[in-house]
């Protein structure tokens, strides 16, 4: 079944502004989606249409089946959002929040106390349960945002760049929760500027640029399709008189010990090192010089794909 | 949603709105309440006994309806108009918008947060009152509607100020230019009786004229409006004010793009 399903969805805004042009999405039950594209893309736009905050031009959005035109309250009671902003009130106690989120799906309050300690602990905001929400840091109102969306268990999580500003370590903690949830059965859309996270999280992808979607496929079959990769070698020797190229391989000298080399994705590695090591270059370690999925998404953006 | 999830979904608005006057209740119920004593104090008791009755009344008690009526519908307003821009204002209105809560059930439930806290301080004010003069509750029915239809009335007033005002600027311009002059000029201090007739006839124009005729003949059997009158234009008001609301919440106007 398809949890998420846009066909030719257009926005105009009353000043003129043409924010969508025709975003067709095709969202899987059960995938774990990326929603890519540059500032200003329109991923924020298309998100605020699927949950009722932007009203659409034209267009037509079904939530697991439920029209969201003709079938608003029931589309509606699948989604969870977390939005790209603060959005809860800070001066409620962050408890109380989700109680209240709760309750504004129909849900009676001692079952709504029950979810929201589930999520609160899940979340490693348990503690902090009775503080007010202003008094939390930006790590831990990215996560309370995250708690409240789950916390009328929704089939499908919107993530609007959920790991924003958040430091490395709670980011690592949010893709394992975001992972374990989506293993758990919940449809997960997510939009991101880290395309590591993309990479890692997400089985399918979709990149917008301009209102138009100009991608969406597999991650897999993405990834395959990238013809070069660059990597950056650390050298133990010094060696002057490297060639510009070995074997068919383009190499870039960046100083003494530090080697770029640009590889056709059908040439062998192991051919490459041996290679490397009869003209006497001794390579100590080595890692790709830009994200792979960062590589396409440019290229992609650039009409090269 | 079935209507028992509507009706969890009202209450969690409805508590959550109370909650939020009684955290603040130095700042929301006590202010209103010394301001109208002070009213009691000075126009009450010390001009007023200069001034002699009305009727058959004292001043002191032909002030009272009035006085009770104008810290109600200014707290309706005042509750519902800062509640509603603040959800605005910090974007947690978009908690209940991404919700599946009908409009209707948004409207009545912060209208039920406006109605509460005009009625509590409208109470206290009232008991505050029994200390200058003894209260003789005329008609229990026609004063209990008015109170409760003219905060209503208020409450969704402050509802449709809220949606348009773009700066806590402007949730201050209608209670201040528009409201206020309204209510002191709706006979709170005077029966129109005493006015010149070309002065009758324009202050029949003002709705709260009407309002705080019918809760002076709740309390004290007296009023320069019928009831009749009285009563059509608050439920008219009612019905015209909830209306615009909802169309404003079914297209959006000032909470979607």
């Amino acid at each position: 079944m398809k949890a998420l399903s846009i066909n030719n969805l257009h926005k105009t805004y009353p000043n003129g502004f043409v924010a969508l042009k025709g975003v067709n999405l095709d969202v899987n039950e059960g995938d774990f989606y990326a929603l890519l594209g540059a500032n200003g893309a329109g991923k924020s736009t298309t998100i605020g249409i699927i949950c009722s905050l932007i009203n659409k031009t034209s267009g037509d959005i079904s939530v697991f089946g439920h029209d969201l035109a003709t079938e608003i309250g029931a589309a509606k009671s699948c989604i969870g959002l977390v939005p790209q902003e603060f959005n809860f009130n800070v001066f409620e106690p962050i408890e109380e929040i989700l109680i209240n989120q709760a309750g504004y799906y129909g849900i009676p309050h001692d079952i709504a106390r029950e979810r929201a300690e589930k999520y609160l602990k899940q979340l490693q905001l348990w503690d902090k349960r009775r503080e007010m929400a202003r008094e939390l840091s930006g790590g831990m109102k990215r996560r309370l945002m995250i708690a409240r969306a789950l916390v009328h268990q929704p089939k499908l999580l919107i993530l609007d760049e959920p790991t924003a500003g958040v430091d490395i370590e709670i980011r690592r903690s949010m893709w394992e929760f975001l992972k374990q949830i989506n293993a758990e059965g919940i449809t997960i859309i997510l939009t991101t500027h880290y395309l590591e996270e993309a990479e890692s999280l997400c089985n399918r992808i979709a990149i917008i640029d301009k209102g138009e979607t100009l991608e969406q496929t597999e991650m897999k079959t993405l990834l395959a399709s990238l013809n070069n990769e660059t990597f950056v070698l650390d050298l133990n020797t010094h060696n002057q008189n490297l060639p510009d190229s070995i074997d068919g391989c383009k190499l870039e000298k960046i100083d003494d010990q530090t080697l770029e080399v640009s590889i056709a994705k059908t040439h062998s590695m192991n051919e490459l090192f041996k290679t490397l090591s009869a003209h006497g270059i001794d390579v100590m370690s080595m890692r790709n010089k830009t994200n792979r999925l960062e590589q396409l998404f440019l290229n992609v953006l650039d009409g090269k794909h | 949603m079935t209507f028992s999830q509507q009706y969890i979904a009202f209450k969690t608005i409805v508590i959550k709105e109370a909650l939020r006057f009684l955290r603040i209740w130095v700042q929301t119920i006590i202010p209103p309440v010394i301001t109208v004593a002070l009213y009691f104090v000075i126009f009450g008791s010390l001009i007023g006994s200069q001034i002699g009755n009305i009727g058959e009344f004292t001043y002191m008690e032909f002030i009272v309806p009035g006085l009770v009526l104008m810290a109600l519908i200014s707290n309706s307003y005042a509750n519902v108009v800062s509640s509603f821009y603040g959800a605005k204002f910090q974007h947690h209105i978009e908690e209940m918008l991404i919700s599946p809560l009908p409009n209707y059930v948004i409207l009545i439930g912060f209208m039920a947060g406006g109605v509460m806290r005009g009625m509590l301080v409208g109470l206290a004010v009232l008991v505050v009152s029994l200390i200058f003069s003894d209260l003789n509750i005329h008609n229990y029915a026609v004063t209990i509607a008015v109170f409760i239809l003219t905060s209503m009335l208020f409450s969704l007033a402050g509802f449709i100020n809220a949606v348009y005002a773009n700066s806590f600027d402007d949730i201050s311009i209608i209670p201040t230019f528009v409201l206020t002059p309204l209510t002191y000029l709706g006979g709170i201090f005077y029966s129109i009786q005493m006015l010149p007739e070309f002065w009758q006839n324009v202050s029949l124009i003002n709705p709260i004229l009407y309002m705080i005729n019918a809760f002076r003949f709740g309390l004290l059997g007296v009023s320069d409006i019928p009831l009749t009158h009285a009563f059509t234009i608050i439920i008219g008001f009612i019905v015209a004010l909830f209306w615009y609301s909802m169309h404003l919440l079914k297209t959006g106007k000032g909470l979607k793009h």
